[in-house]
């Protein structure tokens, strides 16, 4: 490799980092707003009109304020840590296109890489845990630990299926793949399984246990502050905006659509346009779930895992693989992965309830009580 | 890290001591509660208040009858009014004033209101234990409505001060009837729009069904009372099994569960706040005219004698026991408060469950750390 080569893609990620942080600025923003509107409130409005300045006065309040060191907390570990989430999770966007041919590095085992890049923020969470020298972080990294390990393999086995369905790992080939029907059609199990499963690893709501606030207090993150919390958060919200581009580029049809009577470059700006207004609404659908939904328990997590979100990802891959391997039509696909959609919401329903009545409730009128009262005193 | 060196009892790891409180965001003021846990399994758990005592109980010793309303205020801060209540029922049982009928009816419709902002707190608070965050904004714009005409009526949002040994500090303004009516609307649409948010979530049915249970006679046992204890079913209302004020005019549902689990608990105050909404009603078409305070005298100088009131606070049993010796200052005032009682039964609650479940079912119980400390 010579220098203007490495110059070139130390632009090129440069550029990405600079177009991640702007779209993460962005996200904090949308997310506060749309959660105010569920919760009917303005949001932010103060900075700025109608507060679009908002996330600029965030980040220069955390960059300004002090970083604190807890006495007993292990230093290195704990100055490690926030990185230690954020790379991994960045390293993603090498492979990952927005268009056509807006991409750093198109892999040809592009979505092998990124399973195996993911699951490294793992250790970051857990350095944060164990270097606060918290309890509640510890509690937090730990449960950080079982739930991301967990998810992560739902969330390989949705991929393998749409691995299958396009006979290719490289992300452009897919998305090619759904010229005709996005992938989400044909495989309504597995984006349901992929979208469940990315929000655990996100550890988004309902799945947020690692750094629930009413019950570990912010877990791995309780005694960071300033701009080491905020690269925690910085890694958080480009995950989210990860999981909702990968969702469209797998499931989605990524640029693809309708019609574009376009070609070169305003082709790719209106594809990348097209695409990224398929990954706001995904990344809305986050933020409705985010506002409408509690937080499950950490069994009751881990239960949902292994009892229904793995062996529904099997089913959606053994499904996949005879389809094609018959030669059946596609639709076969679609009409037994809603059934089994189907099966798979009766089954979170009926876990709900764990045996109990629906309504335990009643209501008994007063004049009842006064007259058995009133009987009672008689006798 | 501290470990604390107790071998746990499902295993031989060493227990985990945690501190939840007195600075956690979901111990609803200042409760510690030292839980020792096996990996998120609770072995152990030992509550510990008073963080907040204040000495209420012996400040009212030093004060005029009059004066200690205020002190009743600043109890369970939630609901103040159905506090103050409790505390003029006493000293009119005391001096054995009547207290006019309009007087009467403002008393019964603003504690009922009050009883329904404060189960609305709770169900916000009870949707952030659960971590949701929309049920909280919900909830506290259900109360803001209430909180709104109380201002309009006692010049407070809070610490009223305006339920008074012989009556209420002063008529309602004119317009009370209509603002009454259109708050009770709101109300009700209010209150089906937050069940219909929470209530059945799978998710919050999957974390509250069967949790924290307790039967009612253990229930009966730990001295528990209220909305805690109707969850486990047992009929026990004192608004309807021994009442004071005006309650047996007034014909509403008493709203009972079956199982004493979290979300027994949580559902009968949903409950509760529609059949509260009931006895307003009933309360608003037959307000009659009149006086609103009984003749007092300024300096009240109650004869010798001892007196225990019982009233249903929006917590449960709130009762007053009031000792006099004659002079213009009470000897004794003791408060039986609900939370306090309540809170007993966290340990039994407690039994078996994760640190996610000592949040809801301590949430469950809906506790005022200034009704329990005192």
């Amino acid at each position: 490799m010579n220098m203007p080569e490495i110059v070139g893609l130390f632009f090129k990620a440069s550029l990405l980092l600079f177009f991640i942080l702007m779209v993460v600025l962005i996200l904090t923003l949308a997310e506060r707003k749309a959660l105010a509107r569920i919760q009917q409130r303005k949001g932010p409005n103060r900075v700025g009109f109608k507060g679009i300045l908002q996330p600029f006065a965030d980040a220069l309040k955390l960059l300004t304020k002090e970083d604190i060191l807890p006495a007993s907390a292990n230093k290195q570990i704990f100055w490690i840590a926030p990185l230690a989430v954020f790379l991994p999770g960045f390293l993603i966007w090498v492979t990952i296109p927005l268009a056509k041919e807006v991409v750093l590095a198109n892999l040809d085992m592009g979505l092998f890489y990124i399973t195996a890049i993911s699951v490294l923020s793992v250790m970051g969470l857990l350095m944060a845990g164990w270097g606060s020298a918290n309890k509640w972080a510890m509690i937090g990294g730990l449960r950080a630990a079982g739930q991301l390990i967990s998810y992560e393999i739902p969330f390989i086995m949705a991929i393998l299926a749409i691995g299958i369905l396009a006979q290719s790992f490289n992300l452009k080939e897919i998305v090619d793949d759904q010229a005709r029907w996005p992938f989400a059609i044909k495989q309504p199990l597995g984006l349901f399984i992929f979208l469940t499963a990315g929000l655990a690893e996100l550890g988004r709501t309902p799945f947020d246990i690692h750094h629930a606030e009413s019950e570990v207090v912010g877990g791995p993150f309780v005694e960071y502050s300033g701009a080491h919390w905020s690269v925690f958060y910085l890694a958080e919200y480009m995950n989210t905006f990860t999981i909702a581009v990968l969702t469209v580029l797998l499931f989605l049809g990524g640029w693809q659509s309708p019609v574009l009577p376009f070609s070169g470059i305003v082709q790719t700006v209106a594809s990348l346009s097209w695409f990224l207004i398929k990954t706001a609404l995904v990344i809305w659908v986050i933020f409705w779930i985010r506002g409408t939904y509690p937080r499950v328990r950490i069994d009751q997590l881990m239960s949902f895992g292994w009892k229904i979100l793995v062996p529904a990802s099997f089913i959606n891959i053994f499904l996949t693989a005879s389809v094609l391997y018959y030669a059946l039509p596609h639709w076969v696909i679609t009409v037994v992965s809603l059934g089994f959609l189907g099966v798979t919401f009766y089954f979170i329903k009926k876990g709900s309830l764990a045996g109990h009545k629906q309504n335990t409730v009643t209501i008994i009128n007063s004049s009842d009580i006064r007259a058995q009262l009133s009987n009672r005193a008689e006798v | 890290m501290q470990v604390h060196q107790q071998v746990s009892e499902y295993s031989d790891a060493i227990d985990l001591m945690v501190n939840m409180g007195p600075q956690h965001p979901s111990t609803h003021g200042v409760f510690r509660l030292v839980i020792w846990v096996d990996g998120e399994r609770i072995v152990k758990v030992e509550p510990h208040i008073g963080y907040l005592h204040r000495g209420s109980e012996k400040i009212c010793e030093s004060e005029q009858y009059s004066q200690i309303v205020t002190l009743f205020d600043r109890l369970d801060y939630v609901g103040n009014l159905n506090n103050e209540l409790a505390f003029c029922l006493a000293v009119e049982k005391l001096t054995e004033t009547v207290v006019p009928e309009r007087a009467e009816y403002i008393r019964v419709i603003l504690c009922e209101l009050n009883r329904i902002a404060s189960h609305m707190l709770f169900y916000g608070v009870y949707g952030l234990d659960a971590g949701a965050t929309t049920p909280m904004l919900y909830g506290f714009r259900e109360r803001e409505r209430v909180q709104e005409l109380f201002e309009s009526v006692t010049g407070a949002r809070m610490m009223h001060n305006y339920i008074r040994i012989g009556g209420v500090k002063e008529d309602v303004p004119d317009d009370f009837d209509e603002n009454v009516l259109v708050l009770l609307d709101h109300l009700k649409r209010g209150i089906d729009e937050c069940d219909r948010l929470l209530s059945q979530n799978e998710m919050f049915l999957a974390r509250t069904k069967g949790v924290g249970i307790i039967t009612g006679e253990d229930a009966l046992d730990y001295g528990v009372t209220g909305p805690a204890l109707r969850a486990s079913g047992v009929i026990e209302d004192v608004r309807v099994t021994d009442p004071y004020s005006i309650y047996s005019r007034f014909d509403f549902g008493i709203p009972v569960g079956s199982n004493g689990d979290c979300w027994d608990r949580y559902y009968v105050r949903v409950e509760e706040m529609r059949e509260s909404i009931k006895i307003v009603e009933q309360a608003i078409s037959d307000i009659p005219n009149g006086d609103i305070s009984a003749k007092v005298r300024r300096i009240i100088r109650p004869p010798v004698g001892e007196v225990f009131v019982r009233t249903e606070s929006p917590r449960g049993d709130l009762g007053v026991f009031l000792v006099s010796d004659g002079s213009d200052k009470p000897y004794r005032v003791k408060v039986r408060p609900p939370s306090f009682a309540n809170l007993q039964a966290l340990e039994y609650m407690l039994k078996d469950t994760y640190i996610a479940d000592a949040v809801l079912v301590l949430g469950s119980i809906d506790i005022i750390m200034g009704e329990v400390d005192r």
